[in-house]
């Protein structure tokens, strides 16, 4: 792991493998998100998302719809 | 308050039904199995006593105790003579004053006359006692007796007297009950019988003592007496106050002789320690005053220019331009503060309203983060909330003690001697641990299971003991259908039902024996009163937020939650890591768990503090590194906390500290945080300030002034300069008006203030109108959320993984004489019990290694190396090492990772893949390290 970015996506994808088992695991990925993360960190996945589990990936999308 | 010993009452109150008795012509009321010694105390008649102390079972030994009882022959010893209804005792008459006389003249005689000179003049029971039956003379001319022996002088802390004593046995029977490590005994018959630490060599050093202090106290004499009293004389004042080292929060008497501490005694009156204490507590606080503290403020422009001292309000004034400016050039939230664990209840909130309303952004966390940040995550999904569900005194009804990730010896030793108490009195004990910690055999007491799981698999075995409870039909369905949410558990029962959980299965990942956990399983089902102690070795691991959860899954499951005996322990590291996350030192909630996203807890703040609030949550520790790395973050307040130290993989921590505009370090020493700060604001003892720690049974508790700060302000003084600096007007007089501010503010501390806490002593929270004296044991009718949550915790294995390269595990934990970090006990004589961080390693890996114990070994990780000296053991399992991070020499975090628990960013330092070699010296690391600091800490000469 090196590089803020990188980590930012690798922590995202880690807390949609954790919430896996959740009945709706894109929104409680989404929400775990918006709870816990300084809109910076939002920010800097939502414009660069390369990485991200197709579950995180999922949840940002989710959290941009939220933005607007 | 004037000097006054603590009362003792002689033996323990009995717990029976009442009894009705009469001592001396007065009738006097007691519960059935109270002494007659007892019973006169309570009301007032203290029956003379040598041997008898009421923290400990009657010994019935010295026989100066006597009375007479009507109706029954001879002088029994009231301290082993229980209390009857109807009974008729007289305590003074003269055939007892005359054996009484007859029993002291002949401890007397053989007993140094030098009380002018002896150090316990005027706070000694046999002087006391003589005095009491009326002892003038001693008849017996001098003959055999014990004076003149040698002293042992090996701890570094009290000394050890022999002539001085009459082998009442107090001292070996405090530690055997009270703090259960049995070192001493009495050797011997008869006039040769002495009192023994039990070595070849017989000194307290180098016997199994863990120097708790509780012989010395226990001791009637001047033969246990703590240095600090030979050197400075008797105290004569004392002051009740809050030990603040670790989580379990033990009250002592700081006793004084005008400003200058004599010593800490433990409050036999503490809620949380019962009158006991450890070595930490009792005897390591002489870095209060050691030379190397920080007095004076101290600005630089760059890391690489030595200090200058400055007054506080040129420190105040440069710092608050310094985040203005930074404000300015970067934006608001290029700013931000870390509270610590350490400082009181008062200080921690000051310091995240100072970020909420001055620097008007949410970057502030707490050190909790690196700790117990899962427990308040898990606890809160689970039950509804972020804190432990018991007292300490729970224990006391505890039939099976879990204890997983933790190693209450070292870690919380006061409670550990409760557990201890009670684990011999019959409870049953089972350790989930990689490591042969010392609760697994210690004296008296074996672990029923010890399940040595591979480090990181803490969810796979939880959800393995899950399995087994539920698919053998152990589940406690009824308490579940009554008080959880029964969809949310059929979905999890099934989860941990599929045979890919059982423990069998899981068996290759967690190397646990299956049939041993399935045992313990059921243990913990069915054994009555169950009851779950975990540490760190749960919350630091990728999963720590899982294991939190599946320990919660666990306690529901089998209906041991809400009542004495049985719940969800955490066992909290720093002295108030529950108060600092209580506080509101999370980014993203407010005082009391509530989340700033919130619009009407927001409201009540902004109306409170006049100020709008930032309605989303700020950086974590962590992210604050990674965004200095990034150029986005540029300034840091740290209060009380040496993150370069103790956080992990220290490259990653020095470098985002390197890449900011402004450090400001608050506390009491140059730490290694500040080699990287521009601003130092010395900092103050718990000695010297005001206000409340919260301990982890969620007891409040007060901290009292017992001298003047020697840097000039309290800590709470310090950010109110800093605040006021930046405009903010705050205007605390004292640290009470802090507290009724976050009683006003936080539903769970409505009842709490510094009144009610003098009234009561301590406060366990929720103090509310429905329970104003505070909460001990949580959830009782139901849980906080409303029903209890089952949250399905899927192992996910951590991405840390031994390869060739880093073929072992190494895993980190402390140990009983040195605290976190180390920078208060490493100032202490406490480093006569560890000199450096040792790495243990099994004789399996270190033959194959040609390693033994001593030698110097290279420990390398995929983050860094260090070099440390190896000791070859086999309470680590092969393929797993251990090291403690007390020495800033060793910087044990220069290996570990940036792997952290996926729900709270608390870092993975339990789990790292490393290798050892042998080596030869430090590394290029630690020699750099060690030149850097040395340039760092220069302080200008003053004109
Ligand atoms: S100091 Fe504590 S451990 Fe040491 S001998 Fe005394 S009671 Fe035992
Ligand atoms: S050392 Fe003190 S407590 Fe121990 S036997 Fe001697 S007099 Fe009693
Ligand atoms: S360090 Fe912990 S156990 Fe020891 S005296 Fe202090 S609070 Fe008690
Ligand atoms: S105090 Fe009762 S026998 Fe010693």
């Amino acid at each position: 792991m090196s590089g803020t970015h990188d980590h930012l996506v690798y922590m995202a994808n880690q807390i949609a493998a954790n919430l896996a088992m959740e009945a709706d695991a894109v929104k409680a990925t989404a929400d775990h998100i918006e709870a816990f993360w300084d809109p910076r960190m939002v920010a800097a996945v939502l414009s660069d998302g390369a990485g991200l589990s197709p579950v995180a990936a999922a949840a940002f999308e989710v959290l941009r719809g939220a933005e607007v | 308050m004037t000097y006054q010993p603590q009362s003792d009452l002689g033996t323990p109150a009995g717990t029976g039904e009442p009894v009705t008795l009469t001592i001396d012509g007065r009738a006097v009321t007691v519960p059935a199995g109270t002494s007659v010694m007892r019973a006169a105390a309570e009301i007032g008649t203290a029956i003379p006593k040598l041997c008898a102390t009421d923290n400990m079972k009657a010994f019935g030994s010295c026989r100066l105790c006597l009375v007479e009882v009507e109706g029954r022959r001879g002088t029994p010893a009231s301290c082993t003579t229980p209390a009857e209804a109807g009974m008729v005792v007289h305590t003074q008459t003269p055939q007892l004053q005359k054996l009484r006389k007859g029993v002291m003249e002949l401890y007397i005689s053989d007993h140094p006359l030098d009380c002018l000179t002896c150090a316990a003049n005027g706070d000694c029971e046999l002087q006391d006692q003589a005095g009491a039956v009326g002892l003038r003379d001693v008849r017996y001319a001098a003959g055999d007796n014990h004076l003149g022996q040698a002293k042992d002088l090996s701890n570094p802390y009290f000394d050890f007297d022999p002539s001085k004593c009459i082998v009442c046995s107090r001292c070996v029977r405090a530690c055997d009950e009270v703090q259960g490590t049995f070192a001493l005994t009495i050797d011997g018959m008869g006039f040769g019988s002495k009192v023994s630490a039990g070595t070849a060599a017989d000194d307290f050093l180098s016997s199994e003592c863990v120097s708790c202090g509780a012989c010395v106290q226990a001791c009637p004499t001047a033969t246990l007496q703590e240095r600090a009293v030979v050197e400075i004389g008797t105290p004569e004042r004392s002051v009740v106050t809050t030990c603040a080292y670790c989580g379990v929060g033990c009250t002592f008497r700081a006793e004084m002789r005008g400003e200058q501490l004599v010593r800490m005694v433990p409050w036999k009156d503490g809620k949380a320690n019962r009158g006991h204490s450890c070595v930490k507590g009792r005897f390591a606080w002489g870095y209060a005053n050691h030379q190397e503290r920080i007095l004076n403020p101290m600005i630089r422009a760059s890391i690489d220019q030595p200090w200058r001292e400055v007054s506080w309000d040129e420190a105040f004034a440069h710092a608050a331009s310094e985040i203005r400016r930074i404000q300015a050039k970067y934006g608001k939230d290029s700013v931000g503060g870390i509270t610590s664990s350490r400082c009181t209840n008062e200080e921690t909130f000051l310091v995240q309203k100072l970020v909420r309303a001055g620097f008007q952004n949410n970057n502030v966390d707490t050190c909790a983060r690196v700790c117990h940040s899962p427990t308040g995550y898990g606890l809160k999904t689970t039950f509804g909330t972020s804190a432990g569900t018991q007292d300490f005194d729970s224990v006391e009804q505890c039939d099976v003690m879990l204890v997983i990730g933790a190693n209450p010896t070292d870690g919380h030793p006061v409670f550990a001697s409760r557990m201890k108490r009670r684990l011999r009195q019959g409870a049953k004990l089972i350790v989930v641990d990689p490591r042969r910690i010392d609760m697994v055999r210690t004296p008296h007491i074996e672990a029923e299971h010890h399940l040595p799981l591979r480090p990181g698999t803490n969810v796979a075995v939880l959800t393995a003991m899950a399995h087994v409870i539920v698919t053998e039909g152990l589940a406690d369905e009824a308490f579940v259908r009554e008080r959880c949410d029964w969809d949310e558990y059929r979905h999890w029962a099934d989860f941990v039902a599929n045979p890919r959980n059982a423990p069998e299965a899981l068996q290759p990942v967690t190397t646990v024996d299956p049939a041993e956990l399935r045992a313990a399983a059921r243990l913990y089902a069915t054994g009555g009163n169950a009851a779950i102690y975990y540490g760190l070795g749960v919350t630091e691991h990728s999963q720590g937020s899982s294991t939190v959860m599946a320990i919660a899954n666990l306690a529901m499951a089998t209906g041991n939650i809400g009542r004495p005996g049985v719940g969800v322990n955490p066992l909290r590291g720093q002295n108030n890591v529950q108060g600092a996350c209580d506080m509101g030192s999370f980014p993203h909630e407010l005082s009391g768990y509530r989340h700033i996203s919130d619009a009407a807890t927001r409201k009540l703040f902004e109306a409170d503090w006049g100020v709008a609030l930032d309605p989303e949550p700020g950086l974590r520790i962590p992210n604050m590194l990674d965004a200095a790395c990034d150029g986005s973050f540029k300034a840091l307040y740290v209060q009380g906390e040496d993150i370069l130290q103790s956080d992990p993989n220290t490259r990653h921590v020095s470098a985002g500290l390197a890449a900011m505009e402004c450090v400001i370090v608050h506390d009491l020493f140059l730490n290694e945080t500040a080699n990287y700060a521009h601003i130092f604001l010395p900092g103050s003892t718990f000695l010297e300030k005001n206000g409340t720690f919260t301990n982890a049974e969620r007891r409040i508790q007060p901290v009292r002034k017992v001298m003047t700060p020697i840097n000039g302000l309290e800590d709470w003084e310090v950010t109110q300069g800093l605040a006021n600096a930046l405009g903010l007007g705050w205007n605390y007089r004292h640290p009470s008006e802090i507290m009724d501010e976050i009683a006003r503010l936080t539903p769970t501390f409505a009842g709490v203030s510094f009144d009610r806490l003098d009234e009561l002593g301590s406060i366990q929270w929720p103090s509310t109108a429905a329970a104003p004296e505070g909460t001990p044991v949580m959830h009782i009718d139901g849980f906080v959320r409303g029903k209890g949550k089952f949250v399905v915790t899927d192992y996910i294995p951590t991405d840390e993984r031994t390869g060739p390269r880093f073929p072992l595990l190494l895993t980190t934990g402390r140990i009983l004489s040195q605290y976190n970090v180390g920078a208060q006990t490493r100032r202490t004589a406490n480093v006569v019990w560890h000199e450096e961080d040792l790495l243990e390693i099994h004789p399996v890996d270190a033959e194959d290694r040609g390693l033994k114990t001593g030698d110097w070994v290279r420990l390398a990780s995929r983050s860094g190396e260090t070099t440390l000296r190896a000791t070859v053991t086999d309470r680590v399992a092969p393929g797993v090492v251990y090291t403690t991070f007390h020495h800033p020499a060793t910087q044990a975090n220069v290996v570990t990772t940036d792997y952290s628990d996926w729900a709270t960013n608390c870092p993975e330092y339990k789990v790292t893949a490393v290798q050892v070699a042998a080596s030869n010296g430090p590394s290029d690391w630690q020699e750099d390290y060690e030149a850097l600091s040395e340039r760092s800490r220069r302080i200008e000469a003053a004109e």
